[in-house]
């Protein structure tokens, strides 16, 4: 493993110094006496910590024809991400020790991001019995996550009994919240446009009146919960009131529902059709506001791979979903730094920290600081974000070359996995590039 | 025009051209051979993934009555339900020659997007997409009613006329697209059916709506036209029963008697008798169901001439 010293750059704070990587570590940069240490002038990039993804679909188990776990973390690692969560809803279903552990493990070999399995919450998630989430939790996959994610856990009792057993086992069951009987064959947003383009319509209270639920479940049993891909302004209001109240709730927003909205819908082009559903201009700005007022805790990409068949379709029969992997940084920057709302620091917590906290995994409480794990991303918030090239699917909604962000180096525990805006192939991984 | 996929959008000059034409074209019917030269050398793809004989055939007369060749492609019993899609299925019969597709498919936007995907160069026909749009059905509506209240109706709009919708407005292709047509055409809508069958959203559409039948009905609307319910939507979920359904929104005898004289009832068909309409109405002077298929051919000979007509 190389060391890296990394020259000029900006660190969150906004100050400008030097970082050393040594042994997977930050260190401090008069510790770097090795002849082989690689420099990398960092003058206007910014240094964030390694970006963690609390809500990723890697497809492998099942649907390798739309994204691996290699490709999957290549993509992250593109986007300057170091850690994924996988969500359980592959082929099999990731409901036993025995996927998640796997998906851990394939996670290592491939060797890009740190890869953590989220079990399923219930069996097949079918919504009817628990899924094995005590062996889950003390496998190889150490799952701190449980998420039925694409289908919400509509049964009340049984969302019940999961809060109760997620939190004996020191884990946190992320929540689809969607009433499945409100959204009986929803295609989009519910409202005008819905009306006029003659789509079934997803309404936002299908969403809030789920959390609502869970979250007074949640402070019942005195369990934490987190949230997936929040969407609608009327959620946040729920969430505040019950964050006020003291309950352990989490939310997340995905960087699509940040900057796009229904009214793209209106070309019936599969690309915008995504679950929860494109909202509209007033719901984008209330995300905004609630991850600027840290109502939504986090920034979670929801990456959703999909092969090209599956969006080369009529709206009504496509899939759900968009990649998000690449361009969740690039979407960051543009609705929420760019106009004031979050500095770096914030960035970096809503991206790594925070969803680290969440997800329970350690190394990203005290970023960037010597004797810390060396997961570190150098943007350059100025140059256009380039297509994403990670990922096996190109179901990507956002036009190029107008969003701001180039992830031009990422390391993940000091190896470096991105070099120059380009990825490290995977035999050069641990060799590092030729200095 | 390169493609009919919606009234919505439709601007008003395009439509009176459309209805004038159908008008030019109505008298070729009346002919001892019905029949002109005009689209001789177009192909025309009927691609219909949804069970539809009436629209089918109507595509078909008219097609045939402007010389153009015919191939059908009905979704049962085919390829799609062996998984072949929507753009293997078009791109197919384009293969084959087809200048114009005329489609139904059961997913809203279906014609849209086949128009504007670019998987095929053909026009595009939308003949009824999910509970989207069916802008011909909302033509031949606009020539009915046209031919029914203007002495000449070329070149006329719809202007001071009222038109009642009646049923299942959430669901229906043919309400939006009259809907849309109306308001292009200056006639003033109201839109009658139970709440849970209106869409969210309908108060930013340009029409009146309510819940009561008989209040619209004394208004002394020029022209009724009852949406065909379907049944699985009365059992249950959405209305509680058929008989509530009759009750509150059929056009029985009792309500068709308090219509002016010169109103008219309306119906897309197929009809579903005594549950919407009472046979009586259907069968009635007022009834201008029959007019209604008639105008049909020619509205879609004249989209068929707008769309092929300088390319044959």
């Amino acid at each position: 493993m190389s060391d890296y010293l990394i020259r000029g750059v900006q660190l969150p704070s906004g100050v400008s110094a030097d970082l050393a990587l040594k042994d997977g570590v930050f260190v401090s940069p008069k510790d770097l006496t090795g002849s082989d240490t690689i420099t990398i002038d960092a003058e206007g990039l910014v240094a964030l910590p390694g970006l963690v993804d609390l809500h990723t679909h890697l497809r492998q188990p099942g649907m390798e024809q739309a994204e691996t776990i290699l490709s999957g973390s290549q993509s992250a690692a593109l986007g300057g991400y170091t850690a994924v969560h996988a969500m359980a809803n592959t082929n099999p279903v990731a409901d036993n020790a025995g996927i998640t552990d796997a998906v851990a493990r394939m996670g290592v070999e491939a060797g890009y991001v740190t890869v953590r399995p989220v079990g399923a919450v219930t069996r097949g998630l079918a919504g009817e019995e628990l899924a094995a989430m005590s062996s889950m939790a003390r496998g190889a996959g150490a799952v701190r996550v449980f998420s039925d994610d694409g289908k919400c856990v509509a049964d009340s009792l049984v969302m019940r009994r999961a809060l109760e057993h997620a939190s004996a086992l020191g884990a946190v069951i992320a929540q689809h919240a969607q009433d499945p009987r409100l959204t009986l064959d929803a295609q989009m947003n519910e409202g005008a446009l819905s009306a006029k383009l003659g789509l079934q319509g997803w309404p936002s209270v299908a969403e809030e009146s789920i959390i609502a639920r869970d979250v007074l479940l949640a402070e019942y049993v005195g369990a934490r919960l987190h949230i997936c891909h929040l969407s609608t302004a009327g959620s946040i209001e729920v969430i505040e009131w019950a964050k006020k109240r003291g309950i352990l709730v989490t939310a997340e927003v995905t960087p699509h529902h940040l900057l796009l909205t229904e009214d793209l819908v209106e070309s019936y082009n599969p690309l915008f059709k995504v679950n929860p559903p494109l909202r509209r201009r007033e719901d984008t700005m209330a995300l905004r506001d609630a991850v600027a007022r840290g109502v939504i805790d986090i920034v979670a990409t929801d990456h959703a791979p999909h092969p090209s068949e599956s969006k080369d379709c009529a709206f009504g029969e496509a899939a759900f979903g968009m990649v998000g992997l690449e361009m969740a940084l690039p979407v960051v920057i543009e609705t929420l730094v760019k106009p004031g709302l979050l500095s770096w620091e914030d960035v970096a917590r809503v991206m790594s920290s925070t969803p680290a906290t969440i997800g329970s995994l350690s190394g990203y409480d005290k970023p960037l600081i010597v004797g810390e794990p060396a997961h570190l991303t150098l943007v350059d918030a100025t140059t256009p974000a380039v297509a994403p090239r990670g990922s096996f699917s190109r179901n990507d909604p956002y036009p190029q070359g107008t969003l701001p962000g180039r992830v031009m180096h990422t390391f993940h525990g000091g190896v470096m996995t991105v070099h120059n805006g380009e990825l490290v192939a995977s035999e050069d991984l641990l060799r590092g590039p030729s200095a | 025009m390169k493609h009919l996929l919606g009234t919505e959008g439709l601007a008003k000059v395009d439509a009176i051209r459309l209805l004038d034409l159908a008008e030019e074209f109505s008298a070729v019917a009346t002919r001892q051979v019905p029949k002109l030269p005009t689209l001789r050398g177009v192909t025309m793809v009927n691609l219909f993934f949804e069970d539809s004989t009436r629209t089918r055939l109507s595509f078909e007369a008219a097609a045939k009555r402007l010389s153009a060749d015919v191939m059908t492609f009905q979704a049962q019993g085919s390829s799609v339900s062996k998984g072949e899609s929507l753009k293997d299925t078009a791109q197919t019969l384009e293969a084959m020659g087809a200048d114009v597709i005329v489609i139904r498919h059961p997913a809203s936007g279906a014609a849209v997007r086949l128009a504007e995907s670019g998987w095929v160069q053909s026009s595009i026909i939308n003949a009824g997409d999910g509970t989207h749009e069916h802008p011909t059905q909302a033509l031949l509506d606009a020539a009915t009613l046209r031919r029914r209240f203007r002495t000449d109706p070329r070149g006329e709009d719809l202007t001071g006329l009222s038109v009642v919708i009646v049923g299942d407005i959430a669901h229906s292709r043919v309400a939006r697209s009259n809907v849309f047509l109306l308001a292009t055409m200056g006639a003033s809508v109201t839109l009658v059916g139970p709440a849970e069958l209106m869409p969210r959203g309908v108060e930013m559409w340009p029409v009146t709506v309510t819940h009561n039948f008989d209040e619209a009905l004394e208004a002394k609307p020029d022209a009724v036209m009852m949406l065909r319910v379907q049944y699985e939507r009365i059992r249950g979920e959405y209305v509680p029963s058929a008989s509530e359904y009759v009750r509150d929104f059929c056009l029985t005898t009792s309500r068709a008697a308090r219509l002016p004289e010169r109103s008219i009832v309306m119906h897309p068909g197929p009809m579903n008798r005594g549950v919407e309409i009472a046979s009586e109405v259907a069968d009635s002077p007022r009834s201008v169901v029959l007019e209604q298929v008639t105008n049909g051919v020619s509205v879609r000979m004249a989209t068929l001439f707008d769309l092929r007509g300088e390319k044959a």
